[in-house]
Formats: structure tokens, C-alpha cells, sequence
């Protein structure tokens, strides 16, 4: 099958003339030269095939929502070309440019009508628009009384009345509560196995790699990465790691307390690839921290990580006292230990804090404290989905003999 | 061309209903809603014929009766109202509907179809009224009415081609929506619609003949006032003017449309 989408050399320019007549001469045939050019989107290529679900990640700024506009054709391209094929549907930032003072009736009908569907046609999908969208009797209400999430709804429902060959979402998504969003997921799922294309715009990396086939990591207007979603975010964090150079320092503990004998230099986190993260659910992960001894003499320490969840809470803490090794950090050198982690925990944002103190205990003598040091992510899994916080690395099995049995005790008490 | 056209017929649904949509969103929330359609013109003629009549009643040649006046004034004003609400709106046309553009891949062509048959459903109210206040007072111009569609059809032309073409140079020079109001508002002014070409002074009356909307409203006028046939030489050069003006603004929506939703 040939590809939905083809985006060949792709580039935006924002042209500025000195003055705006300039551009009017343009218009009529006499080229004139723009004042200045600002270019947006750098020579991005790739192709869509049916079926394949393609997302697009970078941080703000870095040129999605534009190269999504040039390719459903909102914006017109400086340079390079968009193949399409087939009807492109598309939710670009949020809603469809719906009237206020009109219900979600007349909004629907409109929008339908601006994908380019006939009265017939609009007619027929309308009850499917409003069981979809399940806004109840707001649909016949003035869209200005609808929350955000709910004209996401009506935007989503209308948008995918018609399985479009290509759908196009841009972080729309997120507005929509955790229900909608499984309907919205489950929906595009059938699509794609009837055929359609999705481009995803997401922060979400959980859902990019869920979702996405393909990645595109944009930064800066260009196409920097593409490729399988697990590596794409892997690249994504490395970028947005180098975005926060000054953020290193926050890496070095200057925060937090202690008597100063001996101090953690810096931290990082290591995964399987040597990525600092975001990490999958289950991977082996090094917690490896940098410490500097500052005494005369050498110093017997005990060094410890605990590893926080996002509300605060205490997930897992160990030490070396507990893993029954003794530290001996020598007087004005540099060491460094690595905590082997097997990082099974749900996805989410998680802290790490790190300690040197005397004795198993910190409050003993506590050299340094350094709460927070590190953050990270957990997405996606590696082997078995779950939920919760703790992957506590169930089995299943059926123990035949014993399940009869079973089933007899369970009868027998029901009859007393 | 062509393709305009294709596309328009393509997206006649999103037309028709957004002018549907455009009359019911205007008035939501209105107790009179459509009524003030044709109040605010009558509001207008009412004015004027209340300041205005006794000074300009006698100088209507041949028409006589209380109502002189207010006929007169009528039949200009209904002119005049299509033609300012299709520049008014049109040089806005682009900027008020930034955010559809920027969303929405969709025929730009649509807009200003959408805006010709608002405008048209709007003024059509205010010459059914007027039309009744003709019969009512014995004024009925007969079948020379019938004229009232290529004078129609002229305003429309002329006011879109203006309009349109302003509307796609104010996205980019926004001073020309802060300069037509005020162009409006003389041009108003020198074209007899609330008084008679004959009370002018002699030396510039020949000048009259450069502007377009004086052949319009003297066709309106001729129909509705003096129950004669429009004179058609002015009005063929209005209507030759106004394609030339709707070919030129078609041509610049044409190549401005790659670059309208980089500055919206």
C-alpha cells in the first residue's frame, strides 16, 4: 500500500518585509526580496503508511503544532512538499473554532460542514456525534457554557465522525478525563485497524510510547530524531537534560544539610543503554553517586538512597549498612558507588535522595543529606503491564488438582 | 477560477449554514431578535427624514405628499446599506475569522460567499419593509421593481469586489481597516442619498459621475422614486468597475493565501 502521508524536505519561513506594500508588489508578480526570514521548520521528511501510528515529541517551541498546520494545509510551506492522500481530520490545539452563542448541535453540524460534508451526510452522523461526544442535554446548549474538557469531547466526536484516512490530534487529548480518554484511545485503535494513519502530538510519554510506532523528536524546527519510541524518548530526555545545562548544578547538592565530613560531589542514574532515563518499569537501573571525603584521616561511612514518588512518599530506601558492605572513603579523593536498582516501579514521576552519615542511622552523625537530588520518570513497561506503584512480579497459574477441591469448600459452605 | 468555483460548490453545506449560523448567533439573546435587522436602517431613514425633510421636500422635483421625502430617502439608503455592510464587513473578513483559518483547512473562496449572502439576507428585510411602505402609501413602483435584481446584482458585485479586496490587504496593513470607516463615512456623504444631486453647486455636479455608488443609488432612485428605467451607461461602468475589482481581489486572495495564516 502506498503512504498516506509524505513529507518531503519540509520547511516553514516567517518573511518579514520592510515594508508590507513590498509583499502587495509580490502579490501582482514583481518579486521582491523579504527584509528578513525567520525559518521555523528545517528540512523535516517522513511518510505515514496506513495502519501507522507516527508521534511527535519536543518541547514547546520546538516547531510541532507548526509542522502539523503545514501538513493538514492551514499553513503553506516555504520550502520542500506534503503528499496527501486521502481526507486528513484533524484536532490542531483545542476545539474546531466553534461559535460561543451556538449550541453543540448547530457547532457540530457547522464543523461538519467545514470538513466538507454534504446536509445528507452531516444529517446521518449527527446522533452518532452526540452519543460519542456523551455531553448529555448540553448538546442543545450554547457552546459558552461548555468546560474545556467538554468541547474537547464535541471536537473529538466530530472530528472522527467520519474515519478519516489520516487523524491528526495535537495534545487535545489531555484535556479530556481519564473515561474519555480510553474511548478516545479505544476509537483510534479501530481506525487504525481499518486503516487510518495517526499523527500524535503529545507531552504524555506514556501514551507516545503506548501508542507510536514511530517517533519524531523535533527540537528547534528540525527532525533531530526518528525512530522506534522506546530510543525517541530515551533522546527526547537527553534533550531536554542538555535544555537545563544550568539544571547540572542543581544535580551537584547544594541544597541540603550535614556536618560537612565527607559530601556527595553529584548523582545520575543510569539505565540499560546508559540513558538517564525516563526508565521502563522493570529495568535495571544504577543509582551512582560521586562522593568526596574532606577529613585527614580515612572515614568509615554508610551510604544510603531513598526513592520518593511524587506526592513525597517513601517508595524504597537502602544503605549499606542494610546491604551489609562498609565504606571507606579516603582522605581528599574522589569515589564513586553504584546502587544496582531493579526498577520496578509503575510509571510516574519519582525523586531520589541520597545521604552519607557515621552509623545506620542519620540522625547519628550525618555528613550530608541531600534530599531530592535526582528526579526521573518511569514510562512504559518492560515484560508485564501493571498498575499501581510497587511491581510486585506476579505469576499465574491454574493448580489443577487443588481447584476442585477448592470449589467443593467453597459449595459445601454455601449450602450450610 | 475554476477551482474556486469547484471548491464553492464543494463546501455549499459550510456555506449555507454559515449564514444561517451568522443570523442566529448575531441575534441569540435578543428579545427581538430579526427585528433588529430592519430597525436599525429604518432607524437611520427616520432620522434623517425627521431633521431633514422640510429643507429638501420642495426640491424633489415632481414628487409631492408627506412622504416625499422619506421615499427618497429610502431608496438611497437601501443602496447604500448592502454596499457599506459588505465593505465593512469584508475588510474584516480574514481577521475576524483568523482562528477558523489557522485551525481549518478549507477554501478561503467560502468567506466571502458566506458574507454576499448574509449581507444580501440582512438588506433583503429592509427592502421587503420598505417595499411595503411604498404600497402603503400609493408609491408602488409596479413592475419597473423587477429592476431592483441587476441593481441588486451590481451593489453586491461592487461592494464584494471592494470589500474583498480590503479585507485580504487589511491582514497584512492593518491601517486600512482603521482608514475605511472614515473613507465610508465621507463617501456617505458625497453621494446623494439624503439630498438631490440639483442642490449642489453647478460647478460640481459633472464630478458626481466619478463615483461609482452615484450611478447605483440614482438607479435605485429612478426605479423607486421616479418610477422610470434606471440610466444604464453609468450603471454598466459600475458593473464593469466591480468585476475588475472582484478579478483583482480574487487574484490577491489567490497568491496572499499561502502567507494569510503566518500573519493572522
Amino acid at each position: 500500500m502506498s503512504a498516506l502521508l509524505v513529507v518531503n524536505g519540509l520547511g516553514k519561513a516567517y518573511r518579514q518585509y520592510s515594508s508590507e506594500w513590498q509583499r502587495v508588489l509580490g502579490w501582482l508578480g514583481l518579486r521582491r526580496k523579504p527584509a528578513a526570514e525567520h525559518w521555523v521548520i528545517n528540512d523535516v521528511s517522513f511518510a505515514l503508511a496506513p495502519g501507522e501510528v507516527v508521534g511527535i515529541i519536543g518541547h514547546n517551541g520546538a516547531g510541532k503544532s507548526t509542522l502539523l498546520k503545514m501538513i493538514t494545509g492551514t499553513l503553506h510551506p516555504s520550502a520542500g512538499e506534503v503528499h496527501r492522500h486521502g481526507r486528513i481530520g484533524a484536532i490542531l490545539e483545542l476545539g474546531l473554532g466553534f461559535h460561543p452563542e451556538l449550541t453543540g448541535r448547530a457547532n457540530a453540524r457547522h464543523a461538519l460542514g467545514l470538513m466538507g460534508f454534504s446536509g445528507e451526510e452531516i444529517e446521518q452522523a449527527l446522533p452518532q456525534v452526540e452519543a460519542f461526544a456523551e455531553i448529555g442535554e448540553y448538546f442543545e446548549q450554547p457552546v459558552r457554557v461548555y468546560s474545556s474538557g467538554m468541547q474537547m469531547r464535541l471536537a473529538f466526536a466530530v472530528v472522527t465522525a467520519f474515519r478519516p484516512d489520516l487523524l491528526i490530534v495535537d495534545e487535545a487529548l489531555s484535556v479530556g478525563d481519564a473515561y474519555f480518554q480510553q474511548k478516545c484511545f479505544e476509537r483510534i485503535r479501530s481506525f487504525r485497524k481499518a486503516g487510518s494513519g495517526l499523527l500524535f502530538v503529545s507531552h504524555d510519554l506514556n501514551a507516545v510510547k503506548l501508542l507510536c510506532d514511530r517517533v519524531l523528536v523535533m527540537d528547534h524546527g528540525r527532525c533531530v530524531f526518528q525512530g522506534e519510541a522506546e530510543p525517541a524518548a530515551v533522546f527526547y530526555n537527553q534533550l531536554i537534560a542538555r535544555l537545563s545545562e544550568d539544571a547540572a548544578a542543581a544535580m551537584a547538592p547544594d541544597t541540603g544539610f550535614g556536618t560537612g565530613e565527607a559530601r556527595i560531589v553529584r548523582g545520575w542514574l543510569e539505565g540499560e543503554l546508559g540513558n538517564p532515563g525516563p526508565f521502563a518499569a522493570g529495568e535495571r537501573v544504577d543509582a551512582c553517586l560521586e562522593l568526596q571525603c574532606d577529613t585527614a584521616t580515612p572515614l568509615q561511612t554508610t551510604v544510603g538512597i531513598l526513592v520518593r514518588d511524587r506526592f513525597g512518599q517513601d517508595i524504597y530506601g537502602v544503605n549499606t549498612e542494610y546491604l551489609g558492605n562498609v565504606l571507606e572513603l579516603q582522605p581528599g579523593q574522589q569515589q564513586t558507588v553504584r546502587f544496582a536498582l531493579n526498577l520496578n516501579l509503575g510509571p510516574g514521576k519519582y525523586t531520589l535522595t541520597a545521604a552519607l552519615h557515621s552509623q545506620d542511622h542519620h540522625l547519628e552523625a550525618c555528613y550530608h543529606w541531600a534530599d531530592a537530588l535526582l528526579s526521573f520518570e518511569v514510562a512504559g513497561f518492560r515484560g508485564p503491564r501493571f498498575v499501581g506503584l510497587a511491581g510486585l512480579g506476579a505469576h499465574f497459574s491454574v493448580d489443577a488438582a487443588a481447584e476442585q477441591a477448592a470449589s467443593l469448600i467453597y459449595a459445601e459452605r454455601i449450602e450450610n | 477560477m475554476k477551482g474556486f468555483l469547484i471548491n464553492a460548490w464543494r463546501y455549499r453545506q459550510f456555506i449555507l449554514s454559515s449564514i444561517q449560523n451568522d443570523l442566529r448567533a448575531r441575534f441569540a439573546r435578543n428579545a427581538l431578535g430579526g427585528i433588529w435587522m430592519v430597525l436599525h436602517p429604518l432607524a437611520q431613514v427616520a432620522v434623517f427624514a425627521l431633521v431633514l425633510s422640510g429643507v429638501f421636500a420642495a426640491r424633489l422635483g415632481g414628487l409631492e405628499g408627506p412622504f416625499a421625502y422619506a421615499i427618497y430617502l429610502t431608496a438611497g439608503t437601501m443602496a447604500w446599506t448592502l454596499f457599506a455592510e459588505l465593505v465593512t464587513r469584508g475588510q474584516m473578513l480574514f481577521i475576524d475569522n483568523g482562528n477558523l483559518l489557522k485551525k481549518i483547512a478549507f477554501p478561503k473562496i467560502c468567506l466571502p460567499l458566506i458574507l454576499s449572502g448574509s449581507a444580501l439576507v440582512n438588506n433583503s428585510a429592509l427592502a421587503l419593509v420598505a417595499l411595503a411602505f411604498y404600497a402603503l402609501v400609493g408609491h408602488w413602483p409596479g413592475w419597473l421593481v423587477l429592476w431592483l435584481v441587476p441593481l441588486y446584482a451590481v451593489v453586491v458585485a461592487f461592494g464584494l469586489g471592494l470589500g474583498l479586496l480590503l479585507g485580504v490587504l487589511n491582514v497584512f496593513i492593518r491601517d486600512i481597516g482603521q482608514m475605511t470607516p472614515i473613507v465610508l463615512q465621507f463617501w456617505f456623504w458625497f453621494t446623494p442619498i439624503i439630498y438631490m444631486t440639483s442642490i449642489l453647486p453647478a460647478g460640481a455636479q459633472p464630478w458626481m459621475r466619478f463615483n461609482p455608488m452615484f450611478h447605483v443609488v440614482e438607479g435605485f432612485q429612478a426605479v423607486l422614486v421616479f418610477k422610470t428605467a434606471p440610466a444604464l451607461g453609468g450603471l454598466m461602468m459600475v458593473a464593469g468597475l466591480a468585476l475588475g475589482l472582484m478579478g483583482l481581489a480574487l487574484w490577491c486572495l489567490r497568491a496572499a493565501g499561502q502567507e494569510m495564516a503566518d500573519v493572522l
